[in-house]
């Protein structure tokens, strides 16, 4: 295909001089920044540019029965007997707090991870803040949520969020706990700890009680203090399926609950009757929404047989025009890889994509040489049995199969262990509903795809998980109905 | 003339809407407490329980598709045939230990509960769905979708009343089930199935099997194909066991500790939700 003339895009960064950054980070435990008890600290890095932004306090054993003792003291003493009205209040404190301070927050999300500065500042950090309000008028009113039953908090909550999307699942696990009456622990993810960090500092501002919510930084080892401390009345996971297994196992016989969101490999099926530049569109954000880094990714693409050419054609043509670089340019579609771990995984999925016989294009764009890239990939000629079809990948890359009826597509939708998501692209609405009822996945996309809401429930099927966030349904998962 | 001689009972599996006897050949011996009438129990194998998640899988997706009203009536149906067989469940319950007033106690509650699910089968979606108020222009709705395939161990002490308080919810939801009856209690748990096949249930919807829970829970919460494990009872080892084979596919965990069935707190629209997934669908409005 002809290539299309169009003018560059002059560089539009965004400024970096009115964040507050500091070179260490330490715990937050009981309502204060502590260092951890064996004095180590990890540093955590740009990876856009390889360079280190700060260093952070890594917490051991003996930080992880700190920070549960502090959550367990303030539940005890101070926010279980509080009046939920007064509990809302701070809630939606914090809420205004990050509003204010939104600019600097998508930054740092941006420096720390990776994404783009345009996702970072408008989606993470307003649906962060987003999570915290809609959550807060839910403190006193929750005998409405659950009709015939009372709502009782469970205790100390501990959690374990992921990198993709580190503010806005901090937001979205810590206010829906809080809400309910829950005390917390929270777990950032290793390789971005940073806006949970400064998230805290609005805690502190924000005067909620010691100890309600405790911030604590380290790796798997943390994590698995946390999950296996005995004194921990709920964990809610988001992240692999391997490691939610790994939690199930773990709680087993402990009574302890659990939530989990774990992976994906949603189908994004486009009928021959979409609107096809939509749907292209949406193929697009669907997969290279923030790098691919998103358990609901449309990693798998169904196109109807009829328009299959045309919508491949059109999908590359706009692959094409994607500005792959510098997260912090307002004009960059994707940002850079969320760590080298994660670059490798891609890369051998590609290489394996390729040794089974897939056909692949990717984009031409120029990757900077420092950090870590990855050009916007799509696959062809793929079959069913591909690993590259079958496993969550977690990067820029799409796998594009064909079909010709509902019933084959719908098949081939639920042939997975997960069951996260969905897209369907079609004008015609009794197809919608047919194609949305049959797969079978929690969240469906009906001609749109990646969109959040925090009264919108969030959550998987089959091997996706167990349990929703956000709405009413996301209450549930911190309350025991008696 | 000579005395009649009673014509017993053969006590089988119900498997996909048939009675078959268990593929093993083995069984169990069952007496009631004075010994006056023994029969052979079938000990249930996991090829057993295999091919009644063969049926349960086949027939979730037309059971669950059905209109809510449909599942409603087959349900009230069951409840009818059960009202329509006292005098059989009576000779089971008191045989298995219970007093008569016992045993019409249990009889007329098991009746009620099936009854209460079948008017709960087409309103609970109502009460748990809800159109959601999302900042963005889009339609936005979440509504309960059956989880599928529900592998149960059913109360050991509650026979039938225990047996139809697990099964009324799950299937009023549109799941299938494969459950494990009582152990100790295990005749009128059969005969269960006998209603259940004249009351226009599909066969495979509600699957009964019987043998030794020491035997058969590993089988039941580790088969991949088991969406969600209803265990019921206190052992901590079968509950931790259930739990850890639970993390091999991810099924949902329901456990239920010894309790009076007869009490009406047991019986809840929030039981049908545990076996039932949330759905959100999006779609833009514009012109």
């Amino acid at each position: 295909m002809k290539k299309v003339k169009t003018w560059e895009y002059s560089p539009a960064p965004e400024s970096t001089d009115h964040i507050q950054l500091k070179d260490k980070y330490d715990l937050f435990i009981n309502g204060e920044f502590v260092p951890s008890s064996d004095g180590k600290y990890f540093d955590t890095i740009n990876p856009s540019n390889e360079k280190k932004i700060a260093e952070v306090a890594q917490a051991g054993k003996a930080d992880v029965e700190k920070a549960v003792a502090s959550a367990r003291k303030a539940y005890d003493k101070t926010w279980s007997k509080m009046p939920a009205k007064e509990r809302g209040k701070y809630i939606f404190r914090i809420a205004r707090l990050l509003q204010e301070r939104a600019r600097e927050f998508s930054v740092i999300e941006t420096l720390d991870g990776g994404k783009p500065i345009r996702e970072s500042r408008d989606v993470d950090v307003p649906l962060a803040a987003a999570h915290f309000f809609y959550h807060a008028g839910w403190a006193d009113k929750l005998e409405y949520a659950f009709p015939g039953r009372t709502a009782k908090p469970l205790g100390v909550v501990g959690q374990i969020i992921p990198w993709n999307f580190p503010l806005l699942m901090a937001a979205w696990k810590l206010a829906p706990a809080l809400a309910t009456g829950n005390t917390v622990v929270l777990k950032p993810a290793e390789t971005t700890p940073l806006t949970a960090m400064k998230l805290a500092e609005i805690i502190q501002e924000a005067d909620l009680p010691p100890g309600v919510v405790n911030i604590i930084n380290g790796a798997g080892e943390t994590g698995r203090h946390l999950v296996n401390h005995g004194d921990i009345n709920k964990i809610a996971f988001t992240g692999s399926t391997d490691v939610g297994k790994y939690i199930m196992e773990s709680v087993a016989g402990s009574g302890k609950k659990y939530t989990l969101e774990l992976g994906g490999k949603a189908a994004n099926i486009i009928f021959e009757d979409a609107a096809i530049d939509q749907a292209v569109e949406g193929i697009i954000n669907a997969i290279f929404f923030n790098q691919g880094h998103v358990c609901c990714a449309g990693s798998r693409l169904y196109v109807q047989e009829g328009v299959a050419e045309e919508v491949i054609a059109k999908l590359q043509k706009r692959m094409d025009t994607l500005i792959v670089g510098d997260p912090l340019d307002k004009n960059t579609d994707i940002g850079a890889i969320n760590s080298k771990m994660q670059l490798d995984k891609i890369k051998e999925y590609v290489k394996l994509g390729k040794n089974e016989g897939g056909t692949l294009y990717q984009t031409s764009c120029s990757l900077p040489k420092k950090g870590y890239w990855f050009a916007p990939t799509i696959f062809t000629d793929v079959s069913q049995s591909n690993r590259i079809v079958q496993e969550e990948i977690f990067g820029p890359v799409l796998a594009i199969q064909t079909f010709r009826t509902v019933d084959e597509v719908i098949a081939k939708a639920n042939n997975s262990p997960y069951g996260l998501s969905g897209g369907v692209w079609t004008d015609k609405g009794s197809k919608i509903y047919k194609v949305s009822q049959d797969i079978r996945a929690g969240v469906i996309w009906a001609n749109t795809f990646n969109k959040f809401d925090p009264a919108s429930p969030f959550g998987g099927y089959k091997e996706s998980g167990v349990g929703s966030e956000g709405g009413i349904e996301g209450l549930s998962g911190y309350v025991n109905l008696v | 003339m000579s005395e009649r001689i009673n014509i017993q009972k053969t006590y089988k599996l119900y498997i996909g809407g048939k009675f078959p006897r268990t593929e093993s050949g083995r069984y169990i011996k069952w007496a009631d407490k004075k010994n006056s009438t023994v029969v052979n129990i079938c000990r249930g194998s996991r090829k057993d329980f295999r091919n009644a998640m063969v049926s349960a899988r086949g027939a979730v997706s037309g059971w669950s598709s059905r209109t809510a009203y449909n599942r409603a009536q087959i349900l009230y149906r069951v409840g009818e045939m059960l009202e329509g067989r006292r005098d059989q469940f009576m000779a089971e319950l008191t045989l298995q230990g219970l007093s008569k007033k016992q045993a019409e106690k249990e009889i007329n509650q098991s009746i009620d509960r099936l009854i209460y699910y079948a008017g709960w089968a087409d309103k609970f979606q109502q009460i748990f769905s809800r159109v959601n108020p999302v900042s963005l222009p889009y339609f936005n709705f979440t509504s309960t979708e059956a989880t599928g395939v529900v592998a149960a161990i059913a109360p050991d002490d509650s026979s039938l009343l225990g047996l139809v308080s697990i099964i009324a919810p799950v299937i009023a939801g549109g799941n299938s089930i494969v459950i494990m009856a009582s152990e100790s209690f295990p005749l009128c748990s059969i005969s269960f199935g006998e209603v259940l096949y004249t009351s226009d249930v599909p066969g495979g919807v509600i699957n009964i099997l019987t043998g030794y829970r020491s035997e058969l829970i590993d089988h039941f919460s580790s088969h991949m194909d088991v969406n969600a494990i209803i265990y019921c009872g206190d052992n901590e080892d079968d509950k931790k066991l259930v739990e850890m084979n639970a993390a091999l596919n991810v099924k949902h965990v329901i456990q239920f500790p010894v309790q009076d069935w007869a009490k009406d707190q047991h019986q809840s629209p929030y039981h049908i939700l545990k076996c039932q997934e949330t759905k959100t669908t999006w779609h833009p409005i514009g012109v």
